[in-house]
């Protein structure tokens, strides 16, 4: 077979760990592209456009409508807020093993919004609505953490995330 | 070759600007891991905290890089062709610029009106003449790739068909990278931060500002690497006593870091809204050829320290790495880079998959990480090169070769003690950028005995840090004059029979990544203009 790198290199060695690093690089960034893809897991990567100034008139993001709603799937979309600083509604409980959807909005500056210990993360850009689909295996207590610096009061924004086990019922 | 011809004095003044901000960076390092772990409550103050963050990021990352890569520049361009400056009034124009860029820039910084770190983060406001400081300090540095490219061409013309020296190829790819990459950035900066924070403009698209600073973000670490890897393959060999393994294979990794280092920016978006999945997936892609000529460098600078040791006597499979001229400091250094390239490395991977970032995004993970890629890796080299070109600069010996030694070694001691730990706090759950941890008790707890080892890390760096300072200054006073004061570029191993035209020259390679950057970054910016978009107004920190 014709070597292509015999064009650039005389080198027998060289040329076979030019296609070493080759194979290596895609041996690495195929598993872990079949991997996600095998396993729907995907960035959060949801492109909707919001207005921040004006979340508290429209129905989603309105005070009173924000919390965990319970799908006619048996699936949970948990609709919150990320403002200067915390996240709202200030506790979140859901049951373990169970879809969820997170629906975040900003409603001043960039905020980052992560469950340590899980893969709930995203970050939360003004103008921009978040959404990301997990399920927590494992009841417990957690935080929501601000991972993105967002003012002089960063470090204090943080919230409870409860998981229930899944015998203790659905949406609270 | 003459005095004036090897730019002494631009080289220095450029450098020496870097390693002052160098230092007062590190004391802000320093400042920052105490103040973090609430240990000395009198040192607590966000003000402070986050005014620092940003003073230590923008000086690291756009000061101690941007004038050590620049004054480098000038003086391997100018050593290795054998040739003057072009334009040498152009040359120090540029560094004025820049100057006037970092004064402008450090007035808001030091004063807390520019709290925004060096990532700017729209919609925080900084004052404007942050905004217009950075953007000084950019145009100022296109003075300098416009200055590579020209001494290239004015050097083509005078020898036709021959081989460029490696480290003048290198030396022009990086000019021509940065250029590239550094219109993400101008153009997020001059057509959104500068007018809307001049009132010019009320609002802006904060997508859309992250999506031009993204363009920017991962290119420009390669902006930084380039000139430890240009020490590396054409200063390190012959240092070593021995020969570059291939030059064919340097030109290619340098071909490769330029292709492919500007189009693969989203890595640094997986976790953002409004880009869709899609797009992030096939940055990823990018994101792991540009490993490629990474994993070639390392193949290719350990060969040639093999050919080295081997050269000094050193048997069997592992002998030769004995052999080595351990205290040597730019040896030493590229050993230890090499070191650090290899634990950082494997951390990279982690950050660059599509899947896994969600675990580490955002968390003191990433910061561990680039500390020990950029801090460890290319700055270690920044070091090492220092030693080995400022008694040719200066004429004079270096004033203590043994106290450089200690220097690189508590580096990387240093640098291992703050970053290990540093990644494990991340792993546990700490936020990034965060002045203070007042969080759920057993959280806090599993990070504290981590915290406690980067403090070290950081003290030994800033003594470390401080012996730099010491042995380049004592340098300019020392009363030995320098054995040899010309730079020996590495022959290679094999003389080069034949340089095909495409590894000789920069056209071709231009156009592919203008194709590329085009399928890569075309419509995810344009999608701004189609979609009903919501500018943000300006926040204050």
């Amino acid at each position: 077979m014709h070597d292509p790198f015999k064009a650039i290199c005389d080198d027998d060695l060289e040329r076979r760990w030019i296609w070493i690093s080759i194979i290596m690089a895609f041996v690495m960034g195929g598993l872990l592209g079949l991997y996600a893809v095998a396993s729907n897991m995907h960035p959060p990567s949801n492109v909707e456009t919001i207005d921040s100034s004006r979340l508290h008139l429209t129905e989603e993001f309105a005070e009173d409508n924000l919390g965990v709603k319970e799908n006619d799937d048996g699936s949970l979309t948990v609709t919150m807020v990320a403002a200067r600083y915390g996240f709202y509604p200030s506790v979140i409980e859901v049951p373990a093993d169970t879809p969820v959807k997170f629906r975040v909005a900003s409603a001043d500056v960039l905020h980052g919004f992560h469950v340590p210990f899980t893969n709930a993360a995203t970050m939360v850009v003004p103008g921009y609505i978040s959404e990301v689909n997990t399920s927590f295996p494992t009841p417990g207590k957690y935080s929501f953490l601000c991972n993105e610096y967002c003012g002089l009061g960063h470090d204090s924004m943080w919230s409870r995330l409860i998981v229930l086990p899944k015998s203790a019922g659905g949406a609270s | 070759m003459s005095h004036s011809t090897k730019a002494v004095s631009l080289g220095l003044a450029n450098m020496w600007v870097a390693f002052t901000a160098f230092t007062a960076a590190a004391l802000l390092g320093l400042y920052q891991v105490i103040e973090r772990i609430d240990l000395v409550p009198a040192l607590k103050s966000p003000e402070l905290y986050f005014g620092s963050v940003s003073t230590h990021g923008v000086l690291m990352g756009f000061v101690l890089t941007t004038f050590f890569i620049v004054g480098f520049g000038y003086y391997t361009a100018s050593t290795s062709l054998k040739q003057d400056i072009w334009n040498k009034p152009l040359a120090w124009f540029g560094f004025w610029l820049c100057m006037a860029g970092v004064v402008l820039a450090a007035v808001p910084l030091l004063t807390g009106n520019a709290s925004v770190l060096y990532t700017f983060y729209p919609p925080l406001m900084a004052h404007p003449a942050f905004y217009i400081g950075a953007a000084l300090l950019v145009v100022g540095s296109w003075v300098w790739c416009l200055e590579m490219v020209m001494m290239l061409a004015v050097w083509k013309k005078a020898h036709p068909g021959e081989t460029v020296p490696l480290a003048m190829y290198g030396t022009t790819a990086n000019a021509i990278l940065w250029f590239i990459t550094s219109l993400g950035v101008a153009s997020e900066v001059l057509f959104q931060l500068i007018p809307w924070s001049l009132g010019l403009i009320d609002t802006v698209d904060v997508g859309l500002a992250r999506t031009l600073f993204s363009w920017t973000l991962h290119a420009i670490v390669y902006f930084w690497l380039f000139p430890a890897y240009i020490a590396l393959y054409t200063l390190v060999p012959s240092a070593a006593g021995g020969r570059l393994f291939s030059d064919q294979m340097g030109r290619f990794a340098f071909i490769l870091l330029l292709v492919f280092s500007v189009p693969i920016g989203f890595h640094h978006l997986y976790m953002d809204p409004f880009q869709a999945a899609g797009w992030k997936f096939l940055h990823m892609t990018g994101t792991f050829m540009v490993a490629v000529p990474t994993l070639i460098t390392g193949f290719t600078v350990i060969a040639s320290l093999e050919v080295a040791g081997r050269l000094r006597g050193g048997k069997g499979l592992f002998g030769w790495i004995a052999a080595l001229p351990w205290n040597n400091p730019i040896v030493l250094a590229a050993c230890l880079a090499m070191l650090m390239l290899i634990f950082g490395g494997f951390g990279g991977m982690i950050n660059a998959s599509y899947s896994m970032n969600a675990m580490v995004h955002n968390t003191q993970w990433v910061t561990g990480h680039f500390h020990l890629i950029f801090a460890g890796t290319t700055v270690i080299m920044y070091f090492g090169a220092a030693y080995y070109i400022w008694p040719k600069m200066t004429g004079k010996a270096l004033s203590s070769v043994k106290l450089a030694n200690a220097q690189l070694w508590l580096w990387f001691v240093g640098m291992l003690t703050l970053t290990l730990p540093w990644h494990q706090i991340g792993i546990a759950g700490q936020p990034r950028r965060v002045s203070s941890t007042p969080y759920d008790e057993s959280l806090v707890q599993s990070w504290i005995t981590s915290e406690m080892l980067m403090i070290v890390g950081g003290a030994i760096l800033v003594v470390s840090a401080l012996m730099l300072v010491m042995v380049l200054f004592g340098t300019h006073g020392n009363s030995q004059p320098v054995d040899n004061p010309e730079v020996e570029y590495a022959e290679p191993l094999h003389p080069v029979a034949r340089m095909p035209h495409l590894m000789n020259s920069f056209g071709f390679w231009v156009g592919l990544i203008v194709v590329y950057m085009v399928a890569s970054y075309g419509y995810p910016i344009l999608q701004f203009f189609l979609l009903d978009t919501y500018g943000t107004v300006p926040w204050s920190i």
